[in-house]
């Protein structure tokens, strides 16, 4: 795939507001991208919230719904009834919401509103904790992984909520997850996502918070890939149950090259290490295996 | 206009299909239910030509009821007591948004203990979210007041979101006659929604975004105030116009009745009005100088014709079907925070009654007549609590 496949069009403006090296947003950039311009935003309490500048300014230039925490998936529905009863029903009505918005108070929501079918797109932005808050865990934040609710002597021991398998298990049209440090990927999903109709599509994205990950904000797109490359954060979709492995890695990284440079699973002991190893290397084959499968 | 037998909730449904609705989110509650029942089966009877969202929660009721006035339709909700509760964010989400949703609230008690009875318990405690809020008190009531909440919220120097109000069972379940207006004469008073928002591509705004302290925040809720204080006016103007196509009369922010040459008034809102509309005609029969004073709009209060009240009465009494704890009855506080700033304030006694749906009777009613008559009250008083039961 050529690097040429990622439009040339810029929909997020200079002036936002973000921290250097924000995973949410490059993804954002991306994701308007594929959208284009004929798009419209909902996006719940978040760091996007904030990203796009505080009133009347915005560097978004879709118009843009802003609400609360748990509403995204809901207020995209209604917005979409809305748009739809006034003629605009051609307009793509995306949520943009982070793992909090998604996988804890939102997921209600969220269900809700795939079980319903709506002609949504909702987007998770993961950052694998509430980073807008100042980092702390969420249901998508990985064992072992430091944040401010679970520190050391107070660490998560339960696994990451698999959000994209929850949402297959509502069987969209398409679920698909994404990673900013693979562009081309990237669009090319959200472009996919654009293109079907009648139904939810959900895209989730692994979003690098260098200020939560503890790591230097310039390595930001060398952990996205690290975490492709480990297999960490495998690139499939899901369409109409069938599952697809977007990206392969030519040559698989261990974990450890993932996790080491990242400030948060600094706490992790090598045997602790192995063990996400093992669980990343079970998920991989799983993956082949629904990918031979469906 | 045709007289129809309907509940409460037929008579919320069929002002909400004349209001041409476009956008109905829906989750059932008791005694609610009956409302979005009515709305489904005229929508799939192609009676009404609508989208029906049959959303997982009335908190996601409210978030797509906003999504859809923010797109631009004319939208409807409803709901009840725990319902009610569970949508409290997004209340301030809907006004805070301007959007103009109409929404009705079936009065309920909200538990423990889990109790499905008649109460105000539940909307009293939205009153500081931002919506106009109109209490009913006959079938008729809420079915005019569901029309004219559209255009008194969509007034564009209003722009606010309304509740109207009826009690659960007394009203929601209980069958009158209602006149039913035209639909020729409905769209006459009503024109399709026009919203001052546009989420559209050809716009690029951006609605609900942070404001620093120094930002426009302060600025915004002023401006929400000025709105409210603008449909006190409106609302008159609304009810003119309604008078004037279709024959109803114009009921006004408080209506009265019999209180000329009352010597005692009692303030009641809902459908405990009608109870004591019953005491003042058996107690105007004994000779009994007594009237009765209906709180219509809570939201915004009526705070200048709170004062003329207090202003001609001596004696007011205030039934509260809600309390809230730690300070009293909610409409007592606040009718006594107009009625303070008169020169020479009535004496007010403040009645706890019906609370989780308790029987209150006109016989009731007159015995707490017969207390402001005699002057002989406390300031507060619960009335019909039953000894050794707690």
């Amino acid at each position: 795939m050529s690097k040429m496949t990622v439009p040339e069009i810029e929909l997020l403006d200079g002036g936002h507001v973000a921290c250097q090296g924000c995973g949410a947003a490059l993804s954002m950039r991306l994701f308007l991208k594929g959208a284009g311009p004929d798009t419209a935003l909902v996006i719940p309490a978040c760091c996007w919230a904030v990203i796009a500048s505080s009133m009347p300014n915005t560097c978004l230039r879709v118009p843009t719904v802003l609400s609360a925490f748990e509403a995204a998936a809901a207020v995209a529905s209604g917005l979409k009834a809305g748009l739809r009863r006034k003629g605009a029903g051609d307009v793509t009505v995306a949520a943009f919401a982070g793992d909090g918005g998604t996988a804890d108070i939102g997921i209600q929501a969220l269900s809700g509103a795939a079980e319903r079918s709506e002609d949504i797109i909702y987007v998770c932005y993961d950052n694998e904790a509430y980073m807008n808050t100042g980092i702390q865990r969420s249901g998508a934040t990985p064992p072992g992984t430091w944040t401010t609710t679970t520190p050391r002597g107070l660490d998560k021991k339960t696994p990451k909520k698999d959000m994209p398998a929850i949402m297959v298990a509502h069987r969209i049209p398409y679920v698909a997850t994404l990673n900013p440090s693979f562009a081309e990927d990237f669009v090319a999903k959200v472009k996919k996502a654009v293109s079907i109709h009648g139904g939810t599509r959900y895209l989730h994205i692994l979003a690098d918070c260098p200020t939560g990950w503890k790591h230097d904000p310039s390595q930001m797109v060398e952990v996205g890939r690290l975490a492709t490359w480990s297999r960490a954060w495998p690139l499939y979709e899901v369409e109409n149950g069938k599952y697809r492995i977007t990206w392969e890695p030519s040559k698989v990284v261990p974990v450890t090259d993932y996790m080491k440079v990242q400030g948060r699973f600094s706490g992790l002991t090598p045997e602790n290490i192995d063990g996400i190893q093992k669980s990343v290397d079970e998920r991989w084959l799983k993956l082949k295996a629904l990918a031979s499968a469906t | 206009m045709t007289r129809e037998l309907l509940s409460g909730n037929q008579a919320v449904g069929e002002a909400v299909r004349l209001a041409r609705v476009e956008v109905i989110a829906a989750y059932p509650i008791t005694p609610q239910t009956t409302i979005v029942e009515h709305l489904a089966e005229a929508i799939a009877k192609g009676r009404m030509d609508c989208d029906y969202i049959t959303v997982e929660s009335e908190h996601s009721a409210m978030a797509a009821c906003i999504g859809a006035s923010l797109g631009g339709a004319r939208t409807f909700t409803a709901t009840s007591s725990h319902g009610l509760a569970l949508m409290h964010e997004m209340l301030h989400w809907a006004s805070g948004q301007r959007t103009p949703i109409v929404m009705a609230n079936v009065n309920r008690a909200l538990g423990p203990p889990w109790n499905i009875w008649v109460d105000h318990s539940d909307s009293m405690a939205q009153r500081d979210t931002g919506w106009i809020q109109i209490y009913a008190e006959t079938n008729q009531e809420v079915l005019d007041t569901v029309i004219q909440a559209y255009k008194v919220a969509e007034d564009k120097r209003v722009m606010l979101p309304a509740m109207v109000m009826e009690d659960a069972f007394v009203l929601s379940h209980t069958y009158m006659p209602v006149d039913m207006p035209e639909q020729s004469v409905i769209d006459k008073f009503l024109p399709p929604y026009t919203p001052m928002q546009k989420v559209h591509p050809e716009t690029m705004e951006l609605y609900g975004s942070f404001s620093p302290p120094d930002g426009p925040y302060m600025e915004l809720r002023r401006d929400m105030e000025n709105a409210m204080n603008a449909s006190l006016p409106v609302f008159k103007e609304v009810e003119a116009d309604y008078a004037k196509l279709t024959g109803r009369p114009a009921l006004g922010l408080m209506e009265e009745y019999r209180t000329d040459g009352a010597d005692v008034v009692m303030v009641a809102m809902g459908s405990m009005a009608a109870t004591a509309r019953d005491s003042v005609d058996e107690l105007r029969k004994e000779g009994k100088k007594v009237g009765l004073v209906r709180l219509r709009v809570f939201r915004p209060f009526p705070h200048d014709y709170v004062r003329s009240i207090g202003e001609r009465f001596d004696t007011v009494g205030i039934l509260n079907r809600a309390y809230s704890f730690g300070s009293g009855g909610p409409v007592s506080t606040e009718m006594c925070s107009s009625l303070l700033t008169l020169p020479d304030p009535p004496k007010v006694a403040s009645f706890i009654a019906g609370l989780g749906g308790r029987d209150l009777r006109p016989a009731d009613v007159s015995k707490l007549y017969g207390k402001l008559i005699d002057g002989k009250f406390n300031q507060e008083e619960w009335i019909g609590l039953k000894e050794g039961v707690v």
